[in-house]
């Protein structure tokens, strides 16, 4: 399989404390991959380096010629009082076409996305009253509209319960393997990053690591990733 | 009542501020910029004293002040927390300022009351073209950008992922609003054009769950407002402002009470 992604000797930092030196690892097309990490460790620079916001200090950043990008941002302000439906929200990423009004294949696009992302009979719910599940789906389905083969979740499960955390990483799976879609997943939860994805990628102050997430030994994780003790 | 010809101005004027404030509305509202409307009908109140102070049109003087200071408040107020602050600042210099030029110019006292509460009666045949002709500007205008502009208002978040420019898509938006501000006042006056750039899109934000559906729910809300005020204000003599200002109050309140027992 061809790389999606390599990342090579990249060194970023910002004036008071350096990221990254050396960082090197490679995605591969239709792979699925963690960024885990404690905060403030660099996983929100990292993404805005690989989205061109921020530039290698050193190093390089390759990309393969036909990829495509899709972002689901980790903070969306929705509140209950928020006046679109579904679809309504999930259109408002199709920016192709000057015109207000949607055309055919467009309004195609958007109903492939719901489908796609289970949202159909939900679609005119209203997004603000939509569950936790529903929204982040819909947050997803809204990225899906560009037919990205690259898509970065940013902490996409982070206020979910553990069964929407599953249905929503279930339906991940099912993306990546129906559209080759090859996935960063970012998260604290290594719980989720090892039965979801293939290999992760773990940083720490001034180190990094690549593995396969079979081979991860949760025992050696920094302790802020680690599962809280139940206190009695 | 068709018969004369300020009252058939009144009207051709009066719908094509409904119109405009109506669509520009759902954006100030889904931006969160209700407040900041306000600040520019103000604004909106110095610039035509100002165009009385020097002779020119009162909606000249208008758009030159309210352009500009929407100019300034977006640059100012990049960050938010700094956004209620600035255009409090801005805006109690404006209202100084309104006061001022209206006693160095030897108005009546009457003109400013036109000024704020706005007038039917003073609307030339000239005025409407100068009205029709600055409403379709905005609507071009908003057309151009519509997609950019309602995903960054519904979705900034997610706008600014897909690299939508937020600075620009502000200032794009802040001169769409400097103009819509200053041809409404021309019907309701500068004090209650907020009325119409708040109102019907907070009744659309209630019914409607599209951006269609909502645009076309705020101009119909405002459109009926404007004429059914119109033509109260005709038989009554009362202000037309009053009434438009009832009607809007009353539909916020239905569709506000529509809302509430949806979701029960």
């Amino acid at each position: 399989m061809t790389d999606l992604l390599s990342v090579d000797h990249l060194s970023f930092g910002f004036h008071d404390r350096q990221l990254y030196q050396d960082l090197t690892f490679n995605l591969k097309q239709g792979s699925m991959t963690s960024l885990i990490g404690a905060n403030g460790v660099g996983k929100t620079t990292l993404i805005r380096l690989l989205m061109g916001q921020l530039h290698p200090q050193s190093g390089s950043i390759n990309f393969m010629p036909d990829m495509k990008l899709g972002y689901v941002p980790q903070f969306r302000n929705i509140d209950p009082e928020y006046p679109l439906s579904i679809k309504s929200f999930v259109q408002l990423n199709q920016l192709s076409h000057p015109f207000p009004w949607h055309t055919k294949k467009e309004r195609q696009q958007v109903d492939a996305a719901l489908a796609k992302t289970h949202l159909t009979a939900r679609q005119d719910q209203l997004l603000g009253r939509a569950s936790g599940g529903e929204k982040q789906k819909a947050y997803l389905a809204q990225a899906l509209l560009t037919e990205p083969n690259f898509l970065i979740l940013d902490e996409a499960t982070a206020s979910l319960d553990v069964n929407t955390k599953v249905e929503l990483m279930t339906l991940v799976q099912e993306l990546n393997q129906s559209l080759n879609l090859t996935v960063l997943f970012v998260t604290h939860d290594l719980a989720l990053a090892k039965d979801y994805t293939d290999q992760y990628l773990l940083l720490t102050p001034g180190h990094y690591e690549m593995r396969a997430t079979h081979d991860m030994n949760e025992a050696a994780m920094p302790k802020e990733l680690q599962p809280a003790q139940e206190v009695e | 009542m068709f018969t004369y010809a300020f009252m058939q101005n009144a009207w051709l004027a009066s719908t094509f501020i409904a119109i405009t404030c109506g669509l520009v509305g759902v954006f100030v509202t889904a931006r969160g910029m209700s407040f900041l409307a306000h600040t520019l009908s103000e604004v909106g109140f110095a610039g035509a004293a100002f165009a009385v102070f020097m002779g020119i049109r009162p909606l000249d003087g208008m758009l030159l002040f309210t352009i500009i200071s929407s100019i300034t408040v977006g640059k100012l107020s990049v960050q938010q927390s700094r956004r209620e602050a600035s255009i409090s600042a801005v805006s109690s210099l404006f209202v100084g300022l309104g006061i001022l030029f209206l006693s160095l110019s030897s108005a009546s006292a009457s003109y400013a009351t036109t000024i704020l509460f706005g007038s039917i009666i003073g609307i030339s045949r000239g005025d409407v073209w100068q009205l029709l002709a600055l409403a379709l500007a905005v609507l071009i205008t908003m057309s151009v950008g519509y997609r950019r502009l309602a995903y960054d208002s519904f979705d900034a978040t997610g706008a600014t992922a897909q690299g939508v420019r937020r600075n620009l898509i502000s200032i794009y938006f802040l001169l769409i609003l400097a103009v819509s501000v200053s041809i409404g006042a021309q019907i309701v006056g500068s004090l209650l054009v907020f009325i119409l750039l708040t109102l019907p899109p907070s009744v659309a934000k209630y019914l409607g769950k599209t951006l269609p559906q909502m645009l076309l729910i705020s101009v119909g809300a405002a459109l009926i407002g404007v004429w059914a005020g119109l033509a109260l204000g005709y038989y009554t003599n009362w202000p037309v402002t009053f009434f438009i200002a009832a009607i809007e109050f009353t539909f916020y309140f239905i569709a506000l009470g529509i809302h509430r027992w949806r979701l029960d």
